[in-house]
């Protein structure tokens, strides 16, 4: 009797998220197996595999697999290795650390589509940006970063607007570790380094394997950088499985072949996630 | 020459001053323990031994060699931990090793004194655990371990065994004064609880406000304090303190009046310049419940039955309340007037400014 009420008052939220998932799934699928291109209205026969068919075959496909991948691996090296070393950092007392620890994680307020356009117009750009003033100022020819380099600058914006995250994390994680336990290696004759690598590495493995599986959830479906700064190119250089999904779906108006890229993307981030887990998670089984 | 020898020892906070002039020599193989009040300094005073904390001023010197500004890890010290500190990414057996492996010792020294270290202390079963699968005695053994295998010249002791609990610590107590007397290596041992500090030491340094009160060995702190800070530190219960109503010299014996009483008290047994008053200390131990012709009277207010021992509280005619040691079976009930007297060859005397002026006779040796 007692169970039945329990169920019946969880009942509307439960069923809630399962309309929530499973209305958008659905339909997802659904589209993905029919003719859906918005510029052809009332053609919607149903093709099979046609559509995935479609987005595997297209010539950016595989491009942005690999862009996909390059992207998510660099940003995770990056935001752990610096955020390891720069907490490691700030970790000691000094004159006016709470500003600096303030002014390392204030980028990660910063929304991604301002981050972009900072980098694109401030940082970035090969006329005024500040890294063709220092180029310049050396006398070397200064670099067109977004049309040469147009997935570096998108790793190098994404990192920056992640790399605080893994700050505030490792920080935190810092805090706790026991200094007893410092200054008994220290007494055993270890030094800063034997510390750092004896101590604090294994200390740290934990939070290190939540901000790499956080991270990967965010950084599988990078969009705005890209939209914002390269708009995927030039050609196919950095674009992503987000930005050629919406690509398809709003460039080309093929909603059908946009739902299959989704799908396709769902598997992409399950088979990331298995790996993951594999690597990272028995870290986290205590 | 002593062999650790503390001058002049400072230490200053930011706004603190919290080791004021510290000396102390301490000899080879001595077992040291300082003891006092949380904030005293005792702690710091270990640390900066350990060269955890760097001094203000003074110099340490150990076996002939200053070590004042040497690091921690040259100075032939080690340290247990109050949270023992191990390690907790690392084997017991790593934890005993680390200290060799970074000193790039020899793999087949290092095993060879693992193995023995272990063996001693009980661990040779554990060495392939890591600390969160030890209880908290086998910890604390690992600890001890992690110092022993360094064969330091001092071994430092933090509070080790507060965190242990009430059984353990009075097993880990005795293996420890086992291990002192095993090994001989001086010992240094911080604590505030003072049965430990009495029964481990072979001298107690009280340490207040960053200062030494009084150094010497367990059984001296307990007969002749040289002041109320030790007088009421040392001992449990703690020592009465009764203020007298008037003390005045006849010849060469002081009367010190206390209530309607009058005690004798020679002259020889004080020294220094007379106070207009005094204050009085004797333990519980050393009042008597009298059937007659007591010197002091009071109501019995509680008595606490230890089994051994009975502590009686009485509450005096002056409102005062003050603790007697009566014999386990003692008929007294509660509410009962009393007679108690006063054993004059342990009392001690307080002057104004809380400092002893009278000494303890050497004869003093109750059967």
């Amino acid at each position: 009797m007692k169970r039945s009420i329990t169920r019946l008052l969880m009942a509307p939220s439960v069923i809630l998220l399962l309309v929530w998932m499973v209305v958008p799934l659905s339909m997802t699928i659904y589209f993905s197996s029919i003719n859906y291109n918005l510029l052809y209205p009332g053609r919607n026969n149903f093709v099979g595999w046609m559509n995935f068919e479609f987005f595997v075959t297209d010539p950016g496909f595989w491009i942005a697999i690999s862009n996909t991948l390059t992207l998510l691996l660099s940003v995770l090296i990056i935001t752990v290795v610096l955020g390891v070393a720069l907490s490691a950092l700030i970790d000691k007392p000094f004159a006016g650390r709470n500003v600096v620890r303030v002014l390392l994680i204030s980028p990660f307020f910063i929304m991604p589509t301002v981050n972009a356009l900072i980098w694109k117009n401030m940082m970035m750009n090969p006329v005024y940006g500040i890294f063709a003033w220092i180029s310049n100022s050396l006398g070397l020819e200064p670099i067109d970063w977004l049309s040469n380099y147009p997935l570096v600058s998108v790793i190098i914006m994404v990192s920056w607007q992640w790399l605080p995250f893994a700050i505030l994390v490792f920080v935190t994680a810092l805090q706790s570790q026991d200094t007893e336990q410092k200054e008994a290696a220290q007494m055993d004759g270890a030094t800063g380094w034997h510390i750092f690598r004896y101590l604090t590495i294994p200390h740290l493995a934990r939070p290190i394997a939540v901000v790499v599986m956080i991270e990967t959830i965010f950084l599988l479906a990078v969009f705005a950088e890209i939209y914002v700064s390269t708009g995927g190119g030039p050609g196919y250089d950095s674009t992503n499985l987000a930005y050629l999904i919406y690509n398809q779906a709003l460039l080309q108006y093929d909603v059908g072949v946009a739902s299959a890229g989704g799908l396709f993307a769902v598997l992409l981030a399950n088979i990331v996630a298995f790996f993951l887990i594999r690597a990272v998670g028995k870290n986290l089984t205590v | 020459m002593a062999y650790l020898n503390i001058t002049e020892l400072q230490k200053h906070y930011d706004n603190y001053h919290a080791l004021r002039g510290i000396n102390l020599k301490i000899q080879e193989g001595e077992f040291i323990v300082f003891v006092g009040p949380s904030g005293c300094g005792k702690s710091t005073l270990l640390r900066t031994i350990a060269g955890l904390e760097s001094s203000t001023g003074g110099s340490i010197d150990l076996d002939g060699r200053d070590i004042t500004e040497l690091a921690s890890s040259k100075r032939d010290l080690a340290m247990v931990f109050q949270s023992y500190a191990l390690y907790p990414h690392m084997t017991v057996a790593d934890n005993l090793s680390f200290a060799l492996r970074l000193a790039k010792e020899d793999d087949a020294v290092i095993k060879e004194k693992v193995s023995s270290v272990s063996a001693s202390l009980q661990l040779d079963k554990l060495l392939e655990r890591k600390p969160k699968e030890l209880s908290g005695g086998q910890r604390q053994r690992v600890a001890i371990g992690r110092a022993i295998v360094r064969q330091p010249k001092v071994f430092l002791f933090d509070e080790p065994l507060s965190n242990l609990d009430a059984a353990l610590r009075v097993q880990m107590r005795l293996e420890l004064a086992r291990l002192h007397k095993k090994l001989g290596t001086t010992m240094i041992y911080v604590t505030h609880d003072q049965v430990e500090a009495m029964t481990l030491a072979d001298r107690v340094v009280i340490l207040n406000a960053g200062q030494i009160e009084q150094v010497g060995t367990p059984l001296e702190l307990y007969r002749s304090p040289n002041s109320r800070f030790v007088a009421e530190f040392i001992g449990t219960p703690k020592m009465n303190l009764i203020k007298l109503d008037g003390l005045t010299r006849e010849g060469d014996m002081l009367q010190l009046k206390l209530m309607d009483t009058l005690i004798d008290f020679p002259v020889a047994r004080v020294h220094g310049p007379l106070p207009s008053n005094a204050t009085i200390g004797i333990r519980p131990e050393h009042l008597t419940i009298v059937s007659d012709s007591g010197d002091l009277t009071g109501r019995v207010e509680l008595i606490e039955h230890l089994g051994s021992e009975a502590y009686t509280h009485i509450r005096l005619a002056n409102d005062q309340t003050i603790i007697v040691k009566a014999p386990a079976r003692t008929e007294i009930k509660d509410g009962e007037m009393i007679q108690i007297r006063v054993d004059r060859d342990e009392l001690i005397l307080f002057n104004e400014s809380d400092r002893v002026f009278s000494v303890v006779p050497e004869e003093a040796n109750h059967e």
